[in-house]
């Protein structure tokens, strides 16, 4: 990474609501070409670091640069406006045919009917929108409205798509296909993009970083196997998935792989650590198996332990355990009939020692 | 019954044959409304967007005062339009009262509070988000003005129907600052209260009928325009 990557940088960034900060990025980057996606719950400052990034919101403090140029003048981010594009969760379209829309950023920017005739047809095929160019944009589906607004925003073909939770109203296959189109749209083009999104596994793929928000600050930044396998703290590892976090000591400590007390029993797990060090084992439900009988090799922790409760997710259950301590396991419906499982049975659970993301617990 | 059907029949004759004195009434309620509410849409419209779009301290204040002023009594607005054109009144040099233009002035008053306060709330009802959208696509100020006016368009032009409906179908301050002055201030609703009070059903009947039909042909045209351009 070099400075003449960069196309977006920012510099102190802090925002105030009504005197409560709800903002504050030391630093940030965009490179050219680069997907970013920014995560994080409701509330942690994901959108407003979108809509600051984008000059829609003036912060409290700090500085944007567009390639370097510092967006501090009212011309300056006009100028910076008209070579970017922006779509929100709500679809905002204007009460006019699809066509019509797809065209309204480059008739803004004074093109003319010709050129309009071709480029609106290429940007809505893009989307596979083309059979609706003459429809009203009030009779579309979710996703025909989501889809008629990227068209429009990438017609102008931006320096900088935005993305603002653009899938979250939409219903999962409506989502996966349209996540999968703008997977596609975005490395034909090669647009630079940054998204923000609630937790959505689909849409990380798209990215080449993840961003991960709370609480109006960056807690961690990395590529999307980093982040999914390297969380900072509990709550990015509850974030992307460790659902259950147990708390634990030190018990050994030798040639990266630790034994770890959790409610007296003993759980081996690969990391860093010393004897005594109160830490934080996370794991995810996906990785914890679960068996009437104890067959694991040694190379897995096992431990006895009854099922509780039973969650129905979709194609898999969720399994609540109490193994002394509790863990949650996911199986597929399948393979919880082969077993015959059932509430209240008593069982055996097991994960693997890599399975174990352990974090130094701050007290 | 035979008091009203006469006075139908009598009415459409008056109507058909184009009589003359019935012309220059509906012309001049025509003129004055008219005049009255495009006068209003200018004020009404600007103003009511400039409040919309911005952010100020007392703005749900003053959004209420407007909308309390959409239900001015024409009466209060005669008696205040009178006193300030009263001969030694504030603007009495201007020897405006009892004259056609005198009408618009009131009927200003009256119909702008309407349309600017329904404009208000056209605007306010678009999606907030829709303005950062629009600057988004790189508009102008003025592009984005355009824009949301175009999206409002539908409650807009109900805006501009409410404001010309209520001055068209008003009397009370016609009469006080029109003073109702044959051939030269008297209009539809005007004319019609002085018929009915004479017995002249007839005449009264007509002039209904008239500005029932001018009312509703305006209207019309007003909803081809609000209705125009929505594809299917």
């Amino acid at each position: 990474m070099n400075v003449s990557e960069a196309v977006l940088t920012a510099e102190n960034l802090k925002v105030e609501l009504g005197g409560t900060p709800v903002l504050q990025v030391p630093s940030f980057r965009l490179n050219d070409k680069e997907v970013v996606t920014v995560v994080g719950p409701n509330g942690s400052g994901k959108t407003t670091l979108l809509l600051t990034l984008a000059c829609l919101l003036r912060p409290f403090s700090g500085g944007i640069s567009y390639r370097g140029e510092l967006l501090d003048s009212r011309d300056a981010v006009f100028r910076f406006r008209r070579k970017i594009s922006m779509v929100f969760q709500d679809p905002l379209l204007f009460d006019t045919t699809v066509y019509n829309n797809v065209a309204a950023g480059l008739r803004i920017r004074g093109l003319s009917k010709n050129e309009l005739k071709e480029r609106v047809p290429k940007y809505l095929k893009m989307f596979g929108i083309e059979h609706l160019a003459k429809r009203s944009a009030r009779k579309l589906s979710g996703g025909e409205s989501q889809r008629t607004s990227l068209a429009r925003a990438l017609v102008i073909e931006p320096e900088i798509l935005f993305l603002d939770e653009p899938f979250s109203a939409l219903d999962p296959p409506t989502r996966h296909a349209l996540i999968h189109d703008l997977a596609r749209v975005l490395q034909e083009t090669g647009t630079t993009t940054l998204m923000v999104t609630h937790v959505e596994f689909e849409a990380m793929k798209l990215s080449g970083r993840i961003v991960v928000m709370n609480g109006g600050s960056i807690i961690q930044t990395g590529s999307p196997s980093a982040v999914m396998d390297n969380p900072v703290d509990v709550f990015v590892a509850k974030l992307v998935g460790m659902e259950a976090v147990l708390n634990g000591k030190v018990l050994e400590s030798s040639n990266g792989s630790l034994v770890i007390s959790i409610y007296g029993k003993q759980v081996c797990a690969l990391g860093q650590g010393k004897p005594e060090e109160e830490v934080n084992c996370c794991i995810r439900p996906e990785n914890i198996s679960v068996d009437t009988r104890n067959v694991s090799g040694e190379d897995r922790n096992v431990f006895a332990g009854r099922i509780t409760h039973v969650y129905s997710m979709g194609p898999f259950l969720k399994l609540n355990l109490d193994c002394g301590f509790p863990l949650i396991s996911l199986v597929t419906r399948d393979a919880f009939a082969k077993l015959g499982l059932a509430e209240k049975m008593d069982i055996y659970a097991s994960f693997r020692p890599a399975s174990v993301h352990v974090l130094k617990r701050n007290i | 019954m035979d008091l009203i059907l006469e006075g139908l029949l009598k009415a459409f004759h008056l109507i058909i044959s184009l009589d003359r004195e019935v012309l220059e009434i509906t012309w001049l309620s025509l003129k004055v409304s008219g005049t009255a509410t495009l006068i209003s849409i200018v004020i009404g419209v600007s103003l009511g967007m400039i409040i919309a779009l911005s952010t100020f301290p007392g703005k749900k204040l003053l959004i209420a005062v407007i909308n309390t002023g959409m239900g001015l009594p024409p009466v209060v607005v005669g008696l205040f339009v009178t006193v300030f054109l009263w001969r030694n009144g504030p603007f009495g040099f201007l020897n405006l009262l009892y004259s056609p233009s005198a009408m618009i002035i009131a009927q200003v008053v009256i119909a702008t509070p309407i349309v600017m306060g329904l404009s208000v709330a056209a605007l306010q009802s678009l999606p907030p988000m829709l303005r950062l959208q629009i600057l988004a696509l790189g508009a102008t100020r003025w592009q984005m003005v355009w824009l949301l006016s175009r999206e409002a368009r539908v409650p807009f032009m109900a805006a501009v129907m409410a404001g010309f409906g209520g001055v068209i179908s008003e009397i009370g301050a016609s009469i006080m600052v029109g003073g109702n002055i044959k051939g030269y201030s008297r209009v539809l609703t005007t004319a019609t209260v002085m018929e009915t009070g004479r017995g002249n059903f007839d005449m009264a009947f007509a002039l209904s009928i008239i500005l029932l039909l001018l009312v509703f042909v305006v209207n019309y045209l007003f909803t081809l325009l609000q209705q125009r351009e929505r594809p299917r």
